[in-house]
């Protein structure tokens, strides 16, 4: 542990009784994969609906031989991203990274790395919305009932009415996927893009809502299947003619940005992952 | 009465709402013109009833409100818990299961396979917020079906059956009026070609004309596809226009059973007798 860190604060700021109730929720996740397990959700510098939760399993599961990256929209650079690094780091001391292959511990809200995640890394994601059934359920107790029996045709006619309304599956982000063909789980606001790459991982993936107080896991080699019929099946955003206009990346997540110029300005679209962008850029740059 | 070929067999089935006490027995039941114990206040709403129900045959339960017909029918459609008994449903060719034996979910998956139920409230049986082709589906969707294309033809064919237009298919439950809303009760009920069709009071609150139409409707799909129902109501008219056999209940015991006509133009029971008189 280096010597610079806030001594006015137990380390990881949790004590040490809150980290061991949210360990132990976070065992009962892994071992119900996609199962929604209730927690003492605490209350924290930053207001809750700002990535409490997934900041609270951070700080549970946190070492001190741990490199630590935090992505807000896939960027390493934005407000929040930087305030959560920050808090961690001077309450833990652990060394910080932009770069994804060389973090071990990923705090990230809205998007998984492009660069493949190895065995040794865990990926903490904050949730908004915990429960898929909200859109159907919005009793909780009925909600529950409705988990527990694997209920899911209400969900089924929300997905069917999706196809009525909209001719496709058009769902943008929050795509309910069924997890080990048992519980149906919401994949937080993360876009269609990253959905497959929970199927069948070599990682582990443990979401944190704090303001539902609610932790869920989907453990390495797990089944995670989007919901889909036949003749409509998932789909990502994948456009066959897209392209990075940073980086030239053509398999990756696009945002698009309005740039201003002379004749009024222009959209343009780059990585959303900035980090994995940047790293790209230097990749090419070394080479010439 | 023995039935060779039963599909479902309800026996000593029990049922109260409240803490009991000794004397409750003695002070409620048809003799005594309640199902409310006087001293503890427990409800007796079903009190040994056994019925057998014929693959194909329709059975009308009449009675007044609260005699425990509607009772009767959530604990055979696995809503509710008897307190003793046995319900046994028998698949052709198969042996019989007790469903009071199942689990929650078990009781889940057989109601959704083998159960259709309408009831007197379209708002029971609809979500009201799901297109019509949404409400059919769900049960489609509950069996397993992930084709669209599929789910949509076997929703239009269901409407056609029903006399519902089908090009109102994705439309809301509020648009539509209280006859057609009992049909695409009836279309959701029959998607997953159920072995027992439920109905629970299904034409209190049509106008005549419209209850009419409702009963050919059930009268045809009974005649086409040999279904069984079970048929709860207060109204004898509708009772004789459907069900062969009729039993009445009373207080939650069953007063009388036997053929409808029968029970119509020679009631046994002195209740049968005023319900009866004052009906027709």
């Amino acid at each position: 542990m280096s010597e610079k860190i806030d001594q006015l604060y137990n380390f990881a700021l949790l004590d040490e009784d809150a980290k061991r109730e949210i360990r132990r929720k976070l065992l009962k996740a892994v071992a119900l994969p996609g199962h929604l397990v209730p927690f003492a959700s605490r209350d924290l510098p930053i207001a809750r609906g700002w990535g409490t939760g997934g900041l609270q399993i951070t700080l549970a599961i946190i070492t001190p031989d741990d490199t630590l990256k935090v992505i807000d929209q896939g960027d390493d650079e934005s407000v929040n991203a930087v305030n959560l690094r920050r808090l961690i780091g001077r309450t833990t001391g652990v060394a910080t990274t932009t770069d994804t292959a060389s973090a071990s511990l990923i705090q990230t809200r809205h998007r998984i790395p492009e660069e493949p995640l190895r065995a040794d890394q865990i990926l903490v994601l904050q949730v908004p919305m915990a429960d898929p059934l909200r859109w159907v359920e919005p009793n909780l107790e009925r909600a529950t009932a409705m988990h527990s029996e694997s209920d899911y045709g209400k969900m089924w006619v929300y997905m069917y009415e999706s196809v009525v309304r909209a001719g496709d599956l058009r769902i943008a982000s929050q795509y309910p996927v069924m997890v080990n063909r048992r519980y149906l789980m919401d994949t937080t606001p993360i876009p269609r893009w990253d959905v497959p790459k929970l199927h069948m991982a070599e990682t582990l993936y443990l979401f944190g809502a704090g303001r539902e107080k609610r932790i869920y896991a989907v453990p390495p080699y797990t089944l995670v299947e989007p919901l889909q019929f036949e003749d409509y099946p998932f789909r990502t955003e994948y456009q066959p003619d897209q392209r990075c206009a940073r980086c030239g990346a053509e398999q990756v997540f696009l945002t698009t940005h309005f740039v201003p110029d002379a004749s009024g300005g222009r959209w343009v679209s780059t990585c959303s992952d900035a980090a994995y962008c940047a790293k790209r850029l230097a990749e090419a740059e070394a080479l010439l | 009465m023995t039935l060779e070929n039963w599909l479902l067999r309800v026996e000593r089935l029990h049922k109260h709402f409240g803490p009991t006490c000794p004397d409750c027995h003695r002070l409620t039941g048809p003799d005594n013109g309640r199902s409310r114990c006087p001293r503890c206040g427990t409800v007796w709403a079903c009190v040994d009833v056994n019925i057998q129900l014929e693959a194909g045959e329709v059975l009308g339960i009449v009675g007044e409100s609260g005699s425990g017909k509607s009772t009767l029918l959530q604990m055979i459609y696995l809503a509710l818990r008897p307190d003793s008994g046995h319900i046994w449903y028998r698949d052709e060719g198969e042996p019989a299961r007790d469903l009071v034996s199942l689990n929650r979910y078990e009781a889940r998956v057989f109601r959704n396979s083998r159960i259709g139920i309408v009831y007197q409230r379209p708002e029971l049986g609809l979500n009201m917020r799901f297109s019509i082709g949404g409400n059919v589906a769900e049960k489609l969707l509950l069996a397993e079906w992930r084709h669209f294309g599929r789910i949509r033809a076997r929703t239009t064919e269901l409407m056609v059956k029903t006399e519902l237009p089908p090009e109102r298919i994705d439309d809301e439950p509020a648009t539509f009026s209280g006859g057609m809303l009992q049909r695409v009760q009836i279309a959701k009920a029959l998607a997953s070609r159920p072995g027992l069709l439920l109905l629970d009071e299904i034409t209190s609150g049509l106008d005549v004309s419209v209850q009419a139409r409702v009963l050919d409707l059930l009268r045809r799909i009974q005649w086409e596809d040999r279904i069984t129902m079970l048929l709860v109501s207060h109204d004898l008219g509708v009772v004789r226009q459907l069900a062969r056999r009729t039993i009445v209940m009373k207080n939650g015991h069953i007063v009388e059973a036997g053929l409808t006509d029968q029970i119509l133009e020679d009631p046994q029971h002195p209740y049968t007798q005023l319900l009866v008189s004052s009906a027709l």
